[in-house]
């Protein structure tokens, strides 16, 4: 498509899951079954708690690029991913109850490819002449116990606000896309994952021939060099892809963004847009990025780097990655991904049945974490119900987004009788600074533990699973206040 | 102007079930060896009860909800039979119904009786409750010590304790009732402990071992309740009468403002400072002959202690270790072995309280007899410190 002047990128996010599992870990578990390879695989992979999927951090990805931006601008919102909970009902509709988007703004869903992230993009720039264009690509990739892909791939979100305008992140320049009937790993619907073709015919017949031959259209229209490129970012493909395909484009190797994958994992569909984050954070104004997606054939986009940075307080791709809490439980791993089904005992079997009317009537403060604010007395509280919790006067709570308030601990205890899936269950009463005071779950405890007065924030999460009809709650949680 | 229950109510008679796990005896079979004791107690017919206050909290997994169970338990005909349920306070709930019922003088003779089948879940603990279907979109789901171990948290950050002094100090607690639980041949738990196996056993909602958890036991208690001249009328002497019995339940603030630290339970305060009024009480610690409280968890026995006013704040943890509340200290408490090991039926434990005061002030309470008590307090906790309720029940020798 045409590189359409003053349409770019107004702000990004990231979202990397804290969780990570080392390769060596996950192999060493499976070494009994399948001994090769002989050298131990290197790095660590990013991997949702229980709690997580792609809905949850598609709202963190999304508050981290919406941080300092005008969330009433945004007119459309596109949730990008191959790996989205429910096959009818709006992820994106939750998202965006979640970051209190308005009402009149667009929401949608893409999909059906890895390409879907780098395609949704493409999509919001042609569509940011009606106003400001969320997307987020989030992707919780599960792969077979044992595999290849179980090593190689990631969860992960990014988010990028596109728009019009003089003040932007990055000027989008233009892209190109090439279609294949060119299969390197499909996913039946209703299967749990991906089947993999040979690596070397991806890599020789599919990435070394399609992106340079969509590079070289998109190159010609627009007028440069692949010399000009000063971040080359490829996604998708066989592992080690990206190297070989910058040594043939004649790409140096400092000018190729580090494919992520010794820290987070290939996220499929959310990897273009991570890469572009990736890019924007290290490149100085005027530098050429190009982000390549392989998938199917390919699509490329090229983004030039404006004069401002964006937010000082986004927690970016560098911040997620640094926040990380090492597991070390193989199994763990599985019972997260729902692989194994552990015996929780008698305890986990509370119907969690979700009254859809109760959740619509209060999803601005189930899902927006909006609480009230009491226009008689001034107290910030949640719930928000129909009498003032501190002075009991009726019918004066106006609304009070609690999402980004400042907190920390007034008490609190680690439960390890009441059934969770990632036992103990910490939870207590909550203080914000605004006021409010809320009874919490408190997640991503670290090995440093947490105590009274420890700084939190709050994080969107799966409250609780209905395994028997297929639902998930969503609600916010408390986690410690390190890394953004 | 109200002038309160002192002296109005006498109790004729009471009952309580042996506690603990009754895998062989059903609910109503529960109620009728409760019911049937208070019967023979009190020296009257059956058919001389004019009405009955029904106490079951746990419905789902005990005899379902209304009157109806306890009508058709005891086959009480023909007179009205109200159940009530306020959490871990609904013993005390029926005890209230049926005394105000005599007190307005509606009936002569009232009956109030709770029970609770907890053994019938399959598994340890309380059973795992949902909370409605506004609040189980966001509050979390907890188990009940951890809502109680919100307490050892506040407590311990108010007071700058150590964890390791508080939990020598609440681990002192569940000794105490280890101790006087083997004296009373009707506890769940008639065992005493030592230190160690306390403070090493396994973690439940920290800092709360199991050994700071009460008993989850099946049981029933039963209480006949009349005015003191009817009692007098059926050669009834030296009456126990119903000094007090006071209510609180919270209205958000403690969960839902920044008020309170954690370290103690409001709704305690409340009802303690109602209830001291209602029986003239002005120095609880000298007063009180015996504390029957609420130790869910050996925490919140600490922390009830300071609530009561019969430990300075801050001080309540010293007083544990200095062996006050133990059965030859100032004020002894859980006597009978509480909650912790006589056994907490839900909805029969604040009439089990008072039945304990009753065997002490008739000088009936065997191996764990007092001297010469006057008053006893109970102290009934629902829910959680800081969204629950409290019931507080004196009694005492008529004229105390």
């Amino acid at each position: 498509m045409p590189n359409p002047s003053g349409i770019g990128i107004k702000s990004f996010g990231a979202y990397v899951p804290p969780r990570r599992f080392s390769r060596k870990l996950i192999a060493e578990a499976n070494r009994w079954a399948f001994p090769s390879p002989k050298s131990s695989p290197k790095g660590e992979r990013s991997v949702c708690a229980w709690d997580e999927d792609v809905i949850t951090m598609a709202v963190e990805a999304g508050r981290d690029c919406l941080r300092d931006a005008d969330r009433d601008a945004v007119r459309g919102l596109t949730v990008a991913s191959t790996s989205a909970p429910y096959a009818d009902l709006s992820g994106a509709a939750i998202v965006a109850a979640a970051l209190r988007l308005p009402r009149a703004a667009r929401s949608r869903e893409m999909s059906g490819s890895t390409r879907a992230g780098l395609s949704a993009l493409i999509d919001s720039c042609a569509m940011a002449g009606a106003g400001d264009q969320l997307i987020v690509a989030s992707e919780q990739r599960i792969a077979k116990p044992g595999s290849a892909q179980e090593l190689q791939y990631g969860c992960a979100a990014a988010a990028l606000l596109i728009g019009q305008g003089e003040d932007l992140v990055a000027r989008f320049l233009g892209s190109e896309t090439v279609s294949q009937p060119f299969f390197d790993h499909f996913r039946q619907s209703g299967s749990d994952f991906d089947y993999q073709w040979e690596d070397r015919w991806i890599r020789d017949e599919g990435v070394l021939k399609f992106v340079p031959e969509t590079l070289a259209i998109l190159s010609k229209r627009l007028g440069f060099e692949a010399s000009e490129i000063a971040y080359f970012g490829h996604c998708g493909g066989s592992r080690g892809a990206d190297a070989l395909v910058a040594r043939r484009l004649g790409i140096e190797p400092e000018r190729v963004l580090p494919n992520l994958q010794d820290r987070v994992g290939d996220t499929g569909a959310a990897h273009p847009l991570l890469m572009l984050a990736s890019a924007l954070e290290r490149a100085k104004p005027g530098d050429k990025i190009v982000i390549v997606s392989f998938a199917h054939g390919c699509e490329i986009v090229v983004f030039e780097k404006g004069d401002i940075s964006g937010s000082g307080t986004r927690r970016g791709v560098e911040q997620s990655i640094a926040n990380r809490i090492e597991e070390t439980a193989y199994l763990k791993l599985l019972s997260f991904d729902r692989q194994v089904d552990l015996d929780w005992g008698m305890r986990a079997e509370v119907d969690n049945k979700t009254a859809l009317t109760q959740l619509y009537r209060t999803a601005d403060q189930s899902l927006g974490f909006v609480g009230g604010r009491c226009s008689a007395c001034e107290a910030v509280q949640f719930p928000s119900l129909p009498t003032c919790v501190n002075c009991g006067a009726a019918d004066t709570q106006r609304p009070y987004p609690l999402a980004d308030e400042p907190a920390q601990i007034a008490t609190f205890t680690a439960d390890w009788l009441q059934y969770s899936p990632a036992p103990p269950l910490y939870m207590g009463l909550i203080q914000f600074d605004c006021g409010a005071r809320i009874l919490m779950e408190i997640v991503d405890v670290g090995p440093t533990g947490i105590d009274v007065g420890t700084p939190l924030k709050a994080s969107f999460r799966i409250k609780e699973r209905d395994r028997l009809r297929g639902f998930a709650r969503y609600f916010w949680k408390a986690s410690p206040a390190i890394a953004g | 102007m109200a002038t309160g229950i002192k002296d109005k109510v006498a109790i004729l008679g009471m009952g309580c079930s042996k506690f603990g796990e009754r895998w062989d005896t059903g609910s109503d079979a529960l109620m009728l060896e409760a019911f049937t004791e208070a019967l023979g107690d009190a020296g009257i017919e059956k058919s001389e009860i004019g009405a009955a206050w029904f106490g079951s909290a746990l419905d789902r997994i005990n005899v379902g909800n209304s009157a109806i169970p306890l009508s058709t338990a005891l086959r009480l005909e023909g007179i009205p039979v109200t159940r009530v349920e306020n959490m871990c306070a609904t013993g005390t709930e029926a005890l209230r119904g049926a005394a105000y019922a005599v007190a307005a003088g509606v009936v002569d003779i009232a009956l109030a009786i709770g029970v609770e089948k907890l053994k019938d879940t399959g598994y340890g603990g309380l059973p795992v409750m949902t909370k409605g279907t506004f609040n189980d979109l966001w509050m979390p789901y907890g188990s009940a010590p951890a809502g109680f171990a919100q307490l050892a948290a506040g407590y311990r950050a108010r007071y700058g304790i150590s964890k390791d002094d508080l939990k020598r100090s609440i681990g002192r607690v569940s000794w105490k009732s280890h101790q006087n639980g083997a004296k009373n041949p009707k506890a769940h738990l008639r065992k005493a402990v030592d230190m160690d196996t306390i403070l090493n056993a396994p973690m439940i909602a920290e800092p709360l071992g199991v050994f700071d958890c009460c008993g989850v036991s099946d049981g029933a208690a039963c209480a006949i309740v009349t005015t003191p001249e009817i009692a007098r009328a059926l050669g009834k002497h030296e009456l126990v009468t119903i000094k007090a019995i006071q209510l609180s339940a919270s209205a958000g603030r403690e969960q839902g403002t920044g008020e309170w630290d954690g370290s103690y339970v409001q709704n305690t305060r409340n009802a303690a400072k109602a209830a001291y009024s209602e029986a003239g009480i002005k120095n609880p610690r000298r007063e009180l002959s015996a504390l029957e409280v609420h130790d869910c968890f050996s925490i919140t026995e600490l922390v009830t202690m300071e609530d009561l006013g019969v430990s300075e704040d801050g001080n309540a943890w010293r007083d544990v270790l200095d062996g006050v509340f133990d059965a030859d200290g100032e004020i002894p408490c859980q006597i009978d072995g509480g909650l912790k090991c006589f056994g907490h039926p839900v909805g029969a434990s604040g009439l089990r309280m008072v039945y304990e005061h009753y065997l002490q002030l008739n000088g009936r309470a065997g191996a764990r007899q007092l001297k010469a008590p006057k008053l006893g307090l109970s102290h009934n906790l629902g829910g959680v410190p800081y969204n629950g309720v409290c019931a507080i029940s004196i009694v005492g020798a008529e004229g105390a």
